[in-house]
């Protein structure tokens, strides 16, 4: 089976620091996938390469079996890459509403429409709400982004990506900075996405990883460590001796 | 089940939100005011008809530049580069191949927007102090230029004896400055309907992401690079067309017109006025140009003191500029009962 995704000896260094040390990794269609690692691993880096936020040194990347290593990032978008950041990063002035649209209207090519109100599309506005209604988010359309709670700002931040109708979608801890009383709504979110999106989830709290994933890669100091089943990665030594090193040393 | 529509809910909050970010286009009647006063000071006041002109032509540039600077979020202080060569342009065109205005603005705007596509290509790589310093070293450049190629441009003189013809063979261009006053409203007006209608389409919406997040924009699929470079080339071509206008409507072209204290002079009417707000370009202006036009009177070297004076209030206490004031203050009365 062709994999959804696929890195290839992917590498990057920042300076004297390698971030990804020839990362091979592969993410099955409809995959429910996380990966972990302590901070400063090299996750996010790992998604910003992929993306084509950051331009690997070495290695390849495929998306669907096609090679995207010099595509640009919208070019991966439009084949289907969608992700989330780890520190918001949205319209803050803009509506909940217009965030969305924003998406909607680039995924139907319909954003460098020069000669008609955005108005006008009236087709793209509604299905930017349907996603907002869906995620519970539709009283707050009209609010700007910034007026919203943080755990809601976050379900943007979902709703965007959402926009897109990814195939592919990474998402860099979700819930993070969200109080815990809320992230059960984020949680929810994400176990009820559809289920021929493949999905890739960094994220810290074990309990959502083991709750979400059927997969986990663990990866430390740019290298994967090890990559297994939820119960191979509980039972791993290495994998326990990477966070209890954590711990002793915080 | 998140992704089931909830049947059971009421849809009344819904086709609200729609429905008003459907109508967020729709022409408010505040925004015909403009017009209400460029029409009436045509018979109001006509012994300051050349003034107005100016000021029309301020606010056609400065509409140029809010395009770049207030919607997309580009900082530059080499607006006037775009609108000396319009300038240039025209006044080159009118003396060597014809008088004929209308044709003269396409050449201005053309010339401007060839300068602009071009720059644009390689500044817009950059961003932040670079770019600005890069719309600046540009500036220098084609002032430079102007000046050196003295045989085409006249350099330090100008371009002298420029002889418009008749509007469509019919309007002379009187030395009262009628005609040029309703010459210039009329491509302000044209110019304006184009710029309310690319603000409010989907790319104008596109340029504000661009500003508010470009990491969000490119993480959406935006090409961020080609929009900018395409508005950057729209708003040259509107900044040549200014800069057409003035040749027009003076007859003349000067080295001024490619100056840094012009581009400094455009950006601090649009801040004045509110920048991203299209309608900043026409109070800030205008009331640049009468306070200028008042105030220099007396004394021109005085007349910047309170230029920065304003600046200052303006940067520290009213970030959106006059028509920023004007919102909070009807807000305030709204809240009231
Ligand atoms: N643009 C950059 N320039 C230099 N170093 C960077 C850059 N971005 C990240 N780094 C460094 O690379 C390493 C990996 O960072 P990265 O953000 O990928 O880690 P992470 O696994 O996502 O960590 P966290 O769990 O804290 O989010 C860190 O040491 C970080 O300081
Ligand atoms: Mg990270």
């Amino acid at each position: 089976m062709i994999p959804a995704l696929e890195t290839i000896g992917l590498k990057k260094s920042f300076g004297a620091l390698p971030v990804a040390n020839d990362i091979n990794f592969r993410l099955a269609p409809g995959a429910r996938h996380a990966l972990i690692g302590p901070n400063g691993a090299g996750k996010t880096t790992f998604i910003n390469l992929i993306t084509g936020r950051l331009e690997p040194s070495a290695g390849e990347i495929k998306l669907g079996g096609a090679e995207i290593t010099r595509l640009s990032q919208s070019g991966r978008v439009k084949r289907g890459l969608g992700r989330t950041f780890q520190i918001n990063t949205l319209f803050k002035g803009l509506s909940v509403l217009e965030n969305v649209t924003m998406a909607v209207s680039e995924r139907h090519g319909a954003g460098g429409d020069m000669f008609r109100f955005a108005g006008s599309r009236r087709d793209l506005v509604e299905e930017a709400y349907d996603l907002l209604e869906r995620l519970r988010l539709g009283n707050d359309a009209l609010l700007p982004v910034k007026e919203l709670p943080y755990g809601k700002q976050r379900l943007v931040e979902i709703a965007i990506a959402l926009g897109l109708r990814p195939s592919v979608l990474l998402l860099d801890e979700p819930a993070a900075g969200v109080p815990s009383a809320e992230t059960e709504i984020i949680l929810n979110v994400i176990e009820n996405l559809p289920g021929d999106i493949a999905v890739l989830i960094i994220e810290h709290d074990m309990d959502l990883v083991f709750r979400f994933a059927k997969k986990i890669t663990v990866l430390v100091q740019g290298a994967v460590l090890v990559e297994g089943t939820p119960a191979e990665i509980a039972a791993d030594a290495r994998v326990r001796e990477v966070y209890l090193g954590e711990h002793s040393h915080g | 089940m998140i992704f089931k529509r909830p049947s059971s809910s009421d849809s009344a909050p819904s086709d609200s939100a729609v429905e008003q970010m459907v109508r967020s286009h729709r022409l408010r009647p505040l925004e015909l005011l403009p017009w209400i006063v460029v029409v009436g000071a045509y018979f109001v006041f006509p012994e300051y008809l050349p003034l107005g002109s100016q000021i029309l032509i301020m606010i056609l540039f400065a509409i140029s530049l809010d395009l770049i600077l207030g919607y997309a979020g580009i900082i530059t202080l080499g607006h006037s580069a775009l609108f000396g060569v319009g300038a240039y342009a025209a006044g080159i065109y009118a003396l060597h191949v014809t008088g004929e205005p209308l044709s003269g603005l396409v050449v201005a705007a053309v010339a401007a927007g060839i300068v602009g596509f071009v720059s644009g290509l390689v500044i817009l790589r950059t961003h932040g102090l670079t770019l600005l310093m890069l719309t600046l070293a540009i500036t220098f450049l084609i002032a430079e230029l102007a000046n050196k190629a003295g045989f085409i441009t006249g350099g330090a003189d100008g371009l002298q004896g420029i002889a418009m013809q008749e509007i469509f063979g019919q309007f002379r261009f009187d030395m009262f400055g009628r005609t040029a006053y309703v010459y210039s409203a009329v491509v302000l007006f044209l110019v304006w309907l184009f710029a309310r209608l690319l603000v409010h389409s989907p790319f104008g919406r596109s340029l504000t992401g661009i500003r508010e997040n470009v990491t969000r924009m490119h993480a959406i699929g935006t090409p961020v690079r080609k929009r900018l470079v395409t508005v950057y080339t729209i708003s040259a071509m509107l900044a040549g067309l200014a800069g057409g206008l003035l040749t027009h409507t003076t007859q003349f072209v000067g080295l001024s017109v490619l100056s840094f204290e012009r581009s400094g002079e455009i950006v601090i009417m649009l801040i004045l006025g509110g920048i991203g707000r299209l309608y900043g370009a026409f109070v800030g202006a205008a009331v640049y140009m009468i306070a200028q036009d008042e105030l220099a009177k007396a004394d021109p070297v005085f007349w910047y003191f309170w230029i920065g004076l304003l600046l200052v209030l303006i940067v520290m206490f009213a970030r959106g500029g006059i028509l920023g004031l004007v919102d909070q203050a009807l807000r305030l009365v709204r809240r009231k009962p």
